[in-house]
């Protein structure tokens, strides 16, 4: 079998470079594969994350010709023969260190997400009734292997940096949708959403949902829904009045805070206190 | 819309504790606008170019204000979806139909313009073309992992793109031209002169146009979020569950039913202009 030539971006915070490895073409491999004997060969000092190579931990994904892919994933003959694989690592996130960059962003806005506040238990023991047809909506989004592609392709903070101070991004967006659906859930998230996780950022060009390794389907059911409940809150005059004239009587904070079953708990035990202007505030 | 547990629920905007996001860290990887080498650019040029060519057809049409009727005289009732609900007095006259009570006499321009904006405006704020044009048109991006180059974005979140958020209110006048649209339809199968019923192409076409407005709409992202997607506890919901359940399948090919419905409306217009005009004359099936 002829040569695969893959060209790998080396570098770290300092700078970087692609350097091309010619390798000896296997049947059937994978990219890591490849990259696995590149280490095993001619770089051993090459840095790539991976750690189950069958497509389920998310660690291995980087941009393989160009668009995000699970390295493991790709098979060397299903990319262009004759051309050389040019690998390189996510954009959106900061470098580490060749294929390595730092996705803490994604936790740091996963751990903005308000958890389930789950309504008074329907029996006395202390347990809840739910069928199939309750839970089967959140369970695609249960699939989520954390890859972080579809935050690494989003054009949102891809391209405008800026906006990560206030952009869940599409993977929080399914874990919102996953709660905000939820039968028990109480916690109402949509003004959070609109005002400080950046949901009008998304303009539903479904990048995310062409890079996800899972196929959930995050714009149609998860971001596009999430957006038409903002409506309902936020933007529907209709809506609003119905609620007026239904509810009449609104109730003070105090007084949804006194008898709200859980309210939301930050769950940033870790996070540094908030200085008292800024809503997410960026520091450097 | 209120849903279940918006009398329990906690606004949970205040109660965000913020944690700082780094910014501002060395990305990897070159500074280029894309690494890929695929034909990237087909998609957005192919969109960009279909949908430039409707508008400039769609426009041609509206102005053209004459042949977009077929009365009974010359063959059957056909009438261009352009220009339904035909408002003005000019129908009146080229179809010879007794519909005059919605007619407005002073009105010498097209009525196509009378009528434009609500389709327009379903189609413009739809959650597909939005897609479609904001990759094609305003490149933001054009294509996944291809950099946008705008210096800055805002998203849907400001003035005008905000509007984008009454979606749904368009949905329901969709829905009332949608009705007409299928009178239309219906008209179409009245045969020339003493009012008996038969199919001819026009008759085909028409019913073809009406059936697939009703499954772009049906098919709508605002449509299913009203008519079960807003459900939290589905068991105690069958009707609206099955009601998702129905259109989830529809919703998924949202974007073939928007372009096949696009594409069909400007052929029944084509259709029913050259039939009106003479230059064809519509066959009768049955
Ligand atoms: S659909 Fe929205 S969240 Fe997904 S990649 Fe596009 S802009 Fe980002
Ligand atoms: S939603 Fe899909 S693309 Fe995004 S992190 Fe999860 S598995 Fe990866
Ligand atoms: S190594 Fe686990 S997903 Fe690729
Ligand atoms: S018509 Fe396309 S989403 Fe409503």
């Amino acid at each position: 079998m002829a040569d695969v030539t893959m060209t790998v971006w080396r570098g770290d915070p300092s700078g970087g470079a692609f350097t091309d490895y010619v390798m000896p073409a296997v049947e059937g491999e994978v990219v890591l594969d490849v990259l696995h004997r590149i280490q095993a060969g001619p770089a051993p000092d090459l840095a790539c994350r991976w750690n189950c190579k069958a497509g389920k931990c998310g660690s291995c994904s980087a941009e393989i010709n160009g668009r995000p892919a699970l390295m493991c994933m790709t098979r060397v003959d299903e990319l262009p023969v004759g051309e050389p694989i040019v690998v390189a690592p996510m954009r959106t996130f900061p470098i580490i260190r060749d294929l390595v960059t730092d996705v803490s962003f994604n936790y740091t806005m996963a751990r903005q997400v308000p958890p389930l506040a789950p309504r008074a238990p329907d029996a006395p023991d202390g347990t809840y009734r739910m069928m199939q047809i309750d839970v089967e909506r959140g369970q695609e989004f249960r699939k989520c292997i954390e890859c972080f592609m579809c935050q690494d392709v989003c054009h949102v903070i891809r391209d405008h940096e800026e906006n990560k101070t206030q952009y869940a991004g599409p993977r929080m967006f399914i874990r919102f949708m996953e709660l905000e659906s939820h039968p028990l859930d109480t916690n109402d998230r949509r003004e959070l959403l609109r005002q400080k996780m950046g949901l009008g950022m998304c303009n539903i060009t479904k990048c995310c949902t062409e890079v996800c390794p899972e196929h959930i389907k995050i714009t149609d059911n998860a971001i596009i829904p999430l957006k038409e409940r903002v409506v309902d809150s936020a933007y529907d005059p209709v809506a609003w009045l119905g609620r007026k004239i239904l509810r009449r009587t609104k109730r003070s904070a105090a007084e949804a805070d006194a008898d709200a079953p859980a309210k939301t708990h930050p769950t940033s035990a870790d996070g540094p206190t908030p200085t008292p202007t800024a809503g997410i505030a960026a520091s450097s | 819309m209120s849903r279940e547990g918006d009398e329990l629920g906690v606004s949970t905007v205040e109660d965000l504790r913020p944690v700082p996001v780094m910014l501002g860290g060395v990305r990897g990887g070159p500074d280029a606008r894309t690494l890929r080498r695929d034909r990237w650019w087909g998609s957005p040029l192919v969109t960009a170019g279909f949908l430039s060519a409707f508008i400039v057809y769609s426009t041609w049409a509206v102005f053209q204000n004459s042949d977009y009727f077929v009365g009974a005289s010359a063959h059957r009732d056909l009438i261009s979806p352009f220009y339904s609900p035909c408002l003005t007095y000019s129908c009146g006259l080229a179809g010879g139909s007794g519909r005059g009570w919605l007619f407005i006499a002073w009105w010498t321009i097209s009525p196509g313009i009378l009528v434009l904006g609500g389709p327009l405006g379903f189609r413009l704020t739809c959650y597909y073309y939005r897609k479609a044009y904001y990759r094609s048109f305003w490149q933001s991006p054009p294509a996944c992992a291809v950099a946008d180059g705008h210096g800055s974005y805002s998203g849907e979140t400001r003035f005008p793109l905000i509007l984008q958020n009454i979606h749904r209110y368009f949905f329901f006048i969709a829905l009332i031209f949608n009705v007409i649209l299928t009178i239309d339809a219906v008209m179409a199968f009245r045969l020339p002169g003493d009012g008996g019923i038969g199919v001819s192409l026009g008759t085909v076409v028409l019913v073809i146009n009406a059936t697939l407005l009703w499954l772009y709409s049906a098919s709508c992202h605002a449509c299913r979020h009203m008519c079960g997607g807003n459900v939290k506890q589905f068991s105690k919901h069958p009707v609206r569950h099955r009601v998702w359940k129905f259109l989830t399948p529809l919703n998924a090919r949202h974007m073939q039913f928007a372009w096949a419905s696009l594409t069909f409306v400007a052929v029944a217009d084509i259709y029913v202009r050259l039939v009106a005009s003479g230059a064809f004359h519509d066959p009768k099936i049955f």
